[in-house]
């Protein structure tokens, strides 16, 4: 990652996994959200649910001991933990419509300041991929976002609007990007944290949209 | 033991002969586990054509590439997907399927995951259409019915019958019950309701009726019409391990 500021992506989701709240049932996207499981959080108790139908897997299989029927939704070779359950597909998204899952983190390209986001489809594209991601944006408790906080070419992936098509209206309301911690608000992007080496001007000159900064801004823990 | 014909057939070419042009056909599987990579293999040398596919994906995003949906495109035998993955999540990455989907030799009907397992749920299930919150104020409901219930929108979907399920499983007795093992399971309980004809590939040797404990059936017989037993590799297709770009997520 060198040439990108801030944080790395194992740090964007470390920030994210240390919201986790003991109990709770969390689904985890491909990508840098995959990375949550890594992080240390104590002795929280999290559950991982899977699309296809995997409740409580573990970390990834040791090489030479994966059971090739099993995988998570980034279609890893994982491992259960004690307590687990394997249901099929359609009551897999029954606990996700019905409301069971507490967070769910996911990655986006872009995201605004009202909450919705945009991870299924580019400009110009025929066709998408969507996999779970409308269900999970729609049927969450949380939807949380990890994203990069600008492209490639240097505009923001935190915006006033999405000009790509949407995965889910107002459903957004934790964003971690390499630069920092955001909330929407109803006054848009509030920043609670701050990547190390970054400054408040710096970010709001890549952030589109309403940004607003908390009282006693804190820098993110483990950055840097 | 219950008398019926027998559900055992003895090559994946048998249990897929009779399959007709035009078919709405479903694969089970998530990435490699349930995907019944023998059966794809057999119908594409069936030959079916004008066949309507459905399934996660339409495959070839990850190595080692095994049978699925794009190779029955590539053989032109398809007519349409049905599938929660027309493009690969890799925005970067080129599925097999997208250039006769952009040039309109292919048609594609891009559902989001948990309303194709439902809509086939509800299928084999006697409902005809239900709604869901999911895909609401997106481009997928532009035009579409939607209905306020409790102060919340839902979109209107629709049941999706299918003519033939293709699944995979662990063990099957005689009269098609099933278990499926981890992963494994994924759309093919699903599927299997769904079907007029069920065809499974089965890991394990087939057992006698009674040999699996009612209570521990996963997929009932009665959905099940045809059973193959897999041979060993290299003759019969089994799971890879999926070659990676680099393992993140080790601890």
């Amino acid at each position: 990652m060198s040439g990108t500021k801030g944080l790395n992506r194992q740090q964007m989701a470390d920030r994210v996994a240390r919201e986790f709240q003991d109990g709770w049932i969390v689904n985890l996207g491909v990508g840098i959200p995959t990375l949550c499981s890594n992080t240390d959080i104590g002795d929280r108790d999290i559950t991982y649910h899977s699309e296809n139908g995997v409740i409580g897997y573990g970390a990834v299989a040791a090489e030479g001991h994966e059971d090739l029927n099993l995988v998570n939704a980034g279609g890893q070779n994982v491992t259960l933990k004690p307590g687990a359950a394997v249901v099929h597909h359609a009551d897999s998204f029954g606990v996700i419509r019905g409301g069971h899952i507490d967070a769910t983190v996911m990655g986006a390209y872009q995201v605004a300041m009202t909450g919705d986001f945009a991870n299924w489809k580019l400009k110009g594209q025929k066709g998408g991929g969507i996999g779970g991601a409308m269900d999970l944006a729609a049927c969450a408790k949380r939807v949380f976002i990890i994203l990069e906080h600008v492209t490639r070419d240097g505009s923001s992936r935190l915006v006033t609007a999405c000009d790509l098509p949407v995965t889910a209206r107002g459903v957004v309301t934790l964003i971690a990007t390499n630069y920092g911690l955001f909330e929407t608000t109803k006054t848009g992007f509030l920043l609670r944290e701050i990547a190390p080496g970054l400054t408040v001007e710096e970010i709001r000159a890549v952030t589109g949209g309403i940004l607003t900064v908390t009282d006693g801004l804190r820098q993110i823990e483990g950055g840097g | 033991m219950m008398t019926q014909k027998s559900k055992l057939r003895s090559s994946f070419a048998e249990a897929v002969a009779d399959i007709p042009d035009g078919s709405t056909i479903a694969f089970g599987g998530f990435a490699m586990p349930g995907t019944p990579f023998n059966l794809i293999k057999a119908l594409m040398e069936q030959g079916a054509k004008r066949l309507t596919l459905v399934g996660n994906t339409t495959g070839g995003a990850q190595q080692p590439r095994m049978p699925d949906i794009g190779m029955l495109v590539e053989n032109g035998q398809v007519a349409k997907v049905i599938c929660a993955f027309t493009a690969a999540t890799r925005p970067t990455d080129v599925l097999p399927f997208t250039k006769y989907y952009e040039s309109g030799e292919v048609d594609a009907e891009l559902v989001p995951q948990g309303t194709l397992a439902e809509r086939m749920r509800a299928a084999g299930a006697g409902i005809p259409a239900f709604y869901t919150p999911t895909a609401v104020g997106t481009e997928l409901a532009e035009g579409r019915e939607t209905r306020v219930i409790d102060g919340r929108e839902y979109l209107l979907e629709y049941a999706l019958k299918l003519d033939y399920a293709f699944i995979r499983a662990r063990t099957a007795d005689t009269v098609g019950n099933l278990r499926f093992h981890r992963s494994q399971r994924n759309f093919g309980p699903v599927m299997a309701t769904a079907a007029r004809v069920t065809i499974v590939e089965i890991d394990d040797p087939i057992v006698a009726a009674g040999s699996i404990d009612p209570d521990d059936v996963h997929t009932a017989g009665i959905y099940v019409h045809r059973l193959v037993q897999i041979p060993p590799a290299p003759l019969g297709l089994w799971p890879a391990k999926r070659m990676t770009r680099g393992q993140e997520t080790k601890r």
